[in-house]
């Protein structure tokens, strides 16, 4: 099974919701997910990010999906790293 | 929104208050008359609170959003902005029609208890007169508390500018 544990983002985003905010809300897509924003650009209306995302399994498509309810845009992801895990095969009773 | 409310509310009492000193000019007139008066204006400055505010801050949303959107090069139609370009109109269009319609109907009320028969020891017109200034002074004693200022000096400006009107109308009326 492919289990996506990192991406970096590149992200244009509105001065509001903040930064703060902004990775609350991809961090409460499930437990153990970490997110680190950096700005790197800025002018008077938005902000470019480099967004770091790492999980035992992101969702992608959540974040996705917060990205666009936040009133952003994903420009391009920059860095992704996945693991092929063996799946788990069912306890023998 | 609180400002809205202040603002508005005060275009509420004012418009009663100067209703009322129309009365007082007039000699007298009947409880049921005043309720029809006061209770029309109300509904008209509800009215007027309300529609203005909506399309007022529906354009000036629907301006600032598509404004972020060509700053963002995206269809922001899917985000909490485009939602809130809809939702906050209705909501300061809500304040701005409540708050003098509110304001209004309260200043109604000694008019209304003495069209209904129901006696309260005060002449319907001095007691509408005197919720009018009290009605000013609370919202100033609001505005006061909002703004960590004195309430009390600034219920008292409001009063001041009660008193000020009430005096430019009976000095014009006569």
């Amino acid at each position: 099974m492919i289990n996506v544990k990192r991406v970096v983002l590149d992200i244009l985003k509105p001065h509001r919701p903040n930064a703060l905010e902004f990775c609350g809300r991809i961090a409460e897509l499930g437990p153990g997910y970490r997110v680190k924003l950096t700005v790197v650009e800025m002018d008077e209306k938005t902000q470019t990010l480099g967004v770091v995302i790492e999980a035992d399994n992101i969702d992608f498509d959540g974040v996705k999906e917060v990205i666009n309810r936040m009133g952003a845009s994903l420009h391009s992801i920059d860095e992704v790293e996945v693991i092929n895990s063996p799946d788990t095969p069912p306890e023998k009773r | 929104m609180r400002r809205y409310f202040v603002v508005n509310g005060f275009d509420g009492a004012l418009t009663m208050l100067g209703l009322n000193m129309g009365f007082y000019i007039s000699g007298s007139v009947e409880p049921s008359v005043a309720v029809s008066a006061c209770l029309g204006a109300a509904i008209a400055l509800g009215m007027s609170g309300l529609t203005s505010a909506y399309l007022s801050e529906s354009a000036e949303r629907s301006r600032w959003l598509q404004e972020l959107e060509e700053a963002m090069l995206a269809d922001m139609s899917d985000s909490l902005h485009s939602t809130a370009t809809r939702v906050v109109p209705v909501l300061v269009a809500l304040v701005n029609g409540g708050a003098p319609l509110l304001v209004s109907l309260l200043i109604t009320v000694p008019w209304w208890l003495a069209s209904m028969g129901i006696e309260t020891g005060l002449q319907p017109l001095k007691a509408a007169i005197a919720v009018a200034f009290l009605s000013l002074f609370g919202l100033g004693f609001f505005l006061g508390i909002v703004s960590g200022t004195s309430w009390f000096w600034t219920g008292i400006k409001a009063m001041l500018i009660a008193s000020v009107t009430a005096l430019l109308i009976v000095s014009i009326g006569n």
